[in-house]
């Protein structure tokens, strides 16, 4: 057994928190740019050119890239051979409130019916999976509100299949127009049970935009639902243009022999993630 | 499509002369209020009580600014979705209320209220924060400070970038999506 002090893992978590906020990742950052260059409209081009301003100003500045810092989202990947000295989940919120305190980050979390505000952005979302090896990988995610609001899950008939599937995507998307920030980044749970469908589409949008599916056959879904997803021509901000999403990302398990569960996270351009292994 | 300076509170011709597509560098004084302070604001409204800020010729801005570095005004103060303001923009803008900065789709009856009452809806480019910050000058909370990011804040901002998404004439410049609902 690997024993990790709670001290290691609170430090990186900070760390996580600060550089997901100010620093958008590489990968996303040259999708906006070659977005720019394959835009013919102005208004694309000028929008696209701001958040790639944007993006600068917020790493030479130290600024929240956007000002809704959103909910801390985390996803652990735990080794069956690590021990954590504490209560991970607890460790991980701790840090997280640091994080957000220390660098200036919005609070964004209240009573869901009083409204009133958590005014520390707790509690973080935690998801822990078991897996082989003694190594911890966090992921983070700070999730802005305006393209999570837009996301939805629905439970298909399996004689929908696949076309019933794209048929949700696409409406989805061009109801939620401008909402959501465009270009956005869209994360597919296919199967599961109605809880697990949208933590697949979520951990779907951890996947980096350069990379396809491992799959053939999924990498050629998020393809053709991108393609059809950016004939909608909603474009950066909703203004029209050629790229109203950067990518699709779908993550798929077996469902009942009675369900399709399907699930549509909808992130933003500003796709903050940043991960650590330990 | 044109560019205008122009300089709020605003007055009905402000308004008037704008399009749909127009792009307008604003200064002056505007006011945020997201959820949280509209709910209150109408609340105020039922009980006779006097708002903290004049909404005759007022600019209110969609935002909940991250909180400010030492140094500078405000925190980042990117536009957030307008439509969840949708419920309470006719009442405002029958009392006064010129334009409103946000995101996203404005419904049906706040487009009419906006031809009604000569009102305006701006977008604001929705993730660049950082960017939009460095137009404001100074920010100042003005009522509800316990509501944390959704106080009220009197803001002086120079050429805020912003682009006519709904004009008080009908028009709209949201690309339709290429979709039969
Ligand atoms: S949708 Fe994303 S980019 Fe837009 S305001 Fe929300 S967090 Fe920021």
């Amino acid at each position: 057994m690997r024993i990790i002090k709670a001290e290691t893992i609170h430090d990186a978590v900070v760390d996580l928190v600060l550089t997901a906020a100010r620093y958008l990742p590489d990968d996303v950052k040259q999708a906006i740019a070659d977005a720019r260059e394959n835009e013919s409209s102005e208004s694309a081009r000028e929008v696209l050119g701001q958040l790639l301003e944007n993006a600068d100003l917020a790493a030479e500045s130290g600024l929240p890239l956007c000002q809704d810092t959103g909910v801390g989202v985390f996803f652990v990947e735990m080794g069956d051979q690590v021990h954590v000295e504490g209560n991970l989940p607890e460790i991980i919120n701790k840090a997280m409130v640091e994080g957000y305190e220390k660098g200036l980050l919005r609070k964004s979390l209240c009573h869901p019916l009083t409204r009133v505000n958590t005014r520390d952005n707790s509690p973080a979302v935690v998801h822990v999976d078991i897996v082989p090896g003694d190594k911890i990988k966090i992921k983070h995610m700070a999730k802005g509100g305006g393209s999570e609001n837009m996301s939805r899950c629905t439970m298909l008939t399996p004689a929908q299949g696949w076309e019933g599937i794209k048929d949700f995507v696409i409406r989805r998307m061009a109801e939620a127009g401008p909402n959501p920030c465009p270009p956005t980044v869209i994360g597919v749970g296919i199967g599961g049970t109605f809880d697990l469908a949208p933590a697949l589409a979520k951990k779907a949008l951890f996947r980096p935009l350069s990379e396809p599916n491992p799959d053939p056959e999924l990498a050629a879904m998020e393809e053709e639902l991108l393609a059809e997803i950016n004939k909608l021509g909603i474009g950066p901000m909703g203004l029209g243009g050629n790229t109203t999403s950067l990518g699709v990302k779908i993550e798929m398990r077996p469902c009942h022999i009675a369900s399709l569960p399907l699930a549509v996270n909808v992130q933003c351009h500003s796709s903050r993630i940043k991960e650590v292994e330990i | 499509m044109a560019t205008y300076e122009l300089t709020a509170p605003l007055k009905d011709e402000d308004v008037k002369q704008l399009k749909a597509g127009d792009v307008v560098k604003l200064t002056g004084t505007i006011y945020t209020a997201r959820d949280a302070a509209h709910k209150r604001l109408c609340d105020m409204l039922d009980n006779g009580e006097e708002l903290p800020f004049e909404l005759e010729g007022a600019v209110i801005y969609y935002v909940g600014p991250s909180p400010a570095p030492e140094g500078r005004p405000i925190g980042s103060a990117g536009p957030t979705t307008s439509y969840r303001m949708d419920t309470y923009a006719p009442r405002l803008h029958s009392l006064g209320v010129k334009a409103t900065i946000g995101k996203g789709k404005r419904n049906a009856d706040v487009c009419k209220a906006m031809e009604e009452h000569t009102g305006v809806y701006f977008g604001a480019t929705g993730g660049a924060g950082a960017l939009l910050s460095q137009c404001i000058d100074e920010a100042e909370v003005i009522a509800f400070d316990d509501l944390g990011p959704e106080a009220i804040r009197k803001l002086t901002v120079t050429n805020f970038p912003l682009l006519v998404v709904n004009d008080s004439h009908g028009n709209e410049q949201y690309a339709k999506p290429n979709y039969e609902f």
